[in-house]
């Protein structure tokens, strides 16, 4: 294309060419892995870099924390697990908040939006009162943030009222919900420290360890699948004549994936008891997983995913192509809050109970940050569930560092601001390359 | 009505607008328009800015009802009130403002709102050997790789994609509003080309268009809107640029209108 445009576009053909290559992402025209990877640092060097800043981001933090951290114990076993689990209510928030950036909304309400779904549920389970089953309680719970998404996405639908004003009207007014419903406490603040089995098993959400045989195995099944059907589907895709990634790079996206699901389990499964055993993959981890794996299907294979996409790329364009845009966006609504809801019950469990000062409006730019950190963009579009697990890990990094440091939530504020700013400074200033870029070609 | 120049009675228009009124609140948008579009023939829909053409064009795609007047598709007598009831009919539109998403590649855009499913999920190795097809056989070739995002085409490749995404749905009637529109010279002369083997197809093809250029190089058909109403419409042979200027600008021309005459056709310039 570049050739035949190249006599009014650009006076030398070569340098228009060259110009194509860059906005071709690498997996399209390679054939080969030395192909591709020279396509990638052009990519890489024209500004569009992928997941590259955030896996940055995360080796300074470790690097750094590791560093200063009062003897070096960011990298211990125990820490990394704690920090595994203090990032999983960070990723399980960011996948769900990433469903309204994908359209160009917001969502400030969903730490709680999710808190009341939380606290619904830990009350339930209390032994004094209600005495539900826990998988009541929790479907109860995610049952009202599913009401909770339905009502802000038709505000925002139905009276075309500002996403941003809804769910901020949304912010205060479920932070009061969620406190009268812990008030509904007989006394004190409700808790899941407990010997009845309802409790346990919410409060071993996050805190209760698999096997680590059956970690091994289970790790290994799921490793083994993925790459089952990343092989057969890229291979299928070249033997039909498709666009697929050459072989060796198919091939390293397996190796790593088993490489990560290795380092987990062998992590996890490290005695991490100052006395005693205490060894195990958190089951946190599957968990995040499902969740990611369920959003990540969603998002990516099916009719609902692609107009969410689309939506958020060229609202107009949908509406022409015969899209239901009220209620593509009322879903997504819905499954911000009820994912939400997810996090906050995993929050309740770190917590060891739902308290009243959890602060959700930290825990909405947590998530904020940490998808347009790994590069979804808050302009709608652009964005990967991906980005929640990377930017999560990087934001749970940051906060638990500080943490070993001593240094308290004065700071903890005042950093989480700075992220965020630094965060959406790359995502605007990504954004007007992008635009210029494009404004060249036409 | 208007003036009807050299006109053909053999064939049957695919799609025929008879005393087409439309009006938005006091404003009268188009008056007792007629329209004759034939298959295997491009009709190009001129008129000055504000002349009616989009209104029309958007009526003829089910965007706005018709107030009076009546359709026909292949002579039967038939009703537009949505984009669906068009669609249904075999007709599509390719806007001005292309309505891609930039953030989709080009397959994932062709198939937008009609996307093919394998046990609930989006089929996408079967939407790309189609799209893969539509292209071919339009020989838009130019395209790196269908799986490229639309944001990274040239003005050119993104109205092509475009174009072959209107064909794609076994449409029978193709409205084209300004295909040229922002586009250099070899980007437009392949935008025609393309609009050439869409005829070639069989289709009937409406362009709207400003550049005189473009529509004497492919019409074969021209038709000329003036306040709302049809002032003439006919083989584009019987029309030059001075007479199509007239036309647009006055709403009559000295020159076609003795011809028109000439030929015997029906005459009814109000």
């Amino acid at each position: 294309m570049a050739r035949a445009e190249a006599p009014e576009t650009a006076p030398d053909p070569t340098a228009a060419a060259q110009a194509a290559t860059l906005e071709v992402p690498p997996e399209l025209v390679a054939q080969s892995l030395g192909e591709w990877f020279r396509a990638w640092l052009t990519r890489i060097r024209s500004g569009d870099s992928g997941v590259l800043p955030v896996l940055l981001a995360l080796l300074i933090i470790t690097i750094v924390f590791e560093a200063i951290s009062p003897n070096n114990v960011f990298l211990s076993a125990g820490n990394i697990v704690n920090l595994f689990q203090q990032s999983a209510v960070f990723m399980v928030l960011a996948m769900g908040e990433l469903f309204v950036i994908l359209l160009g909304e917001i969502d400030l309400s969903i730490g709680y939006a999710g808190g009341v779904g939380a606290a619904i549920t830990v009350q339930l389970v209390q032994p004094s009162t209600a005495k539900w089953p826990w998988w009541g309680a929790v479907l109860a719970g995610l049952l009202v943030c599913v009401v909770i998404g339905g009502l802000h996405g038709t505000l925002v639908t139905r009276l075309r009222l500002s996403s941003l004003i809804v769910t901020l009207g949304g912010l205060l007014t479920w932070q009061g919900a969620m406190l009268i419903i812990l008030g509904l406490a007989l006394s004190g603040y409700p808790s899941l420290a407990g010997l009845d089995a309802n409790r346990q098993v919410l409060y071993n959400l996050m805190n209760g360890t698999i096997d680590p045989v059956v970690s091994w195995v289970a790790m290994a099944v799921v490793v083994i699948g993925i790459a089952a059907l990343l092989w057969f589907g890229d291979s299928r895709r070249r033997r039909s004549g498709l666009v697929a990634p050459p072989v060796s790079l198919t091939l390293i996206k397996i190796v790593l994936i088993a490489i990560v699901g290795i380092s987990v389990v062998a992590i996890c499964n490290i005695n991490r008891a100052a006395n005693g055993t205490l060894a195990g993959v958190p089951w946190v981890i599957p968990i995040v997983l499902a969740v990611f794996g369920a959003w990540m299907v969603l998002l990516q294979r099916t009719k609902f995913g692609r107009y969410v996409y689309a939506i958020g790329g060229n609202p107009e364009a949908a509406r022409r192509a015969g899209i239901n845009l009220a209620a593509v966006r009322t879903l997504c609504f819905i499954i911000c809050s009820f994912t939400a809801g997810i996090g906050l019950l995993l929050y309740a469990s770190y917590l060891g109970g739902m308290s009243g000062n959890i602060n959700g409006g930290q825990l909405v730019l947590y998530a904020i940050a940490s998808v347009v950190l790994a590069g979804t963009s808050l302009f709608g579009g652009r964005g990967k569930v991906l980005h929640g697990i990377l930017g999560g890990l990087v934001i749970g990094g940051i906060y638990n560092g500080m943490g070993l440091l001593g240094l308290d939530v004065r700071w903890q504020f005042i950093v989480t601001g700075l992220v965020l700013l630094v965060a959406i400074t790359i995502d605007s200033l990504s954004r007007r390359s992008a635009t210029s870029g494009s404004a060249a070609r036409v | 009505m208007g003036q009807v120049i050299d006109e053909s009675p053999t064939a049957e228009p695919r799609f025929k607008a008879r005393g087409v009124d439309k009006h938005f609140g006091p404003v009268q948008a188009l008056t007792q328009v007629d329209l004759d579009l034939y298959p295997g023939q491009i009709t190009a829909l001129c008129g000055d800015n504000g002349a009616g053409k989009s209104v029309l064009t958007k009526c003829i795609a089910g965007i706005y009802e018709i107030d009076h007047g009546q359709f026909f598709w292949e002579g039967q007598p038939v009703h537009v009130r949505t984009p669906r009831d068009a669609a249904r009919l075999g007709i599509e539109t390719v806007y001005q403002d292309l309505a891609l998403a930039d953030n989709l590649d080009i397959v994932q855009n062709m198939f937008l709102g009609r996307e093919r499913l394998r046990n609930g999920f989006l089929y996408e190795d079967d939407m790309e050997r189609a799209a893969s097809k539509t292209l071919a056989d339009l020989r838009v070739t130019t395209v790196r790789s269908i799986r490229q995002p639309v944001a990274s085409l040239s003005g050119g490749q993104r109205q092509s994609v475009a174009v072959a995404k209107a064909v794609m749905w076994n449409s029978k009637l193709v409205m084209l509003d300004e295909p040229t529109a922002a586009l250099g010279v070899v980007q437009t002369k392949m935008v025609l080309d393309l609009v050439r083997r869409l005829r070639d197809r069989g289709l009937a093809v409406m362009m709207i268009s400003h550049n005189l250029n473009d529509v004497f190089e492919v019409a074969d058909r021209i038709a000329v809107v003036h306040l709302g109403r049809m002032v003439a419409q006919g083989r584009a042979s019987s029309f030059d640029r001075q007479s199509v200027v007239d036309y647009m600008t006055t709403g009559a021309s000295s020159r076609s209108g003795q011809q028109a005459n000439a030929d015997g056709a029906t005459s009814g310039t109000r």
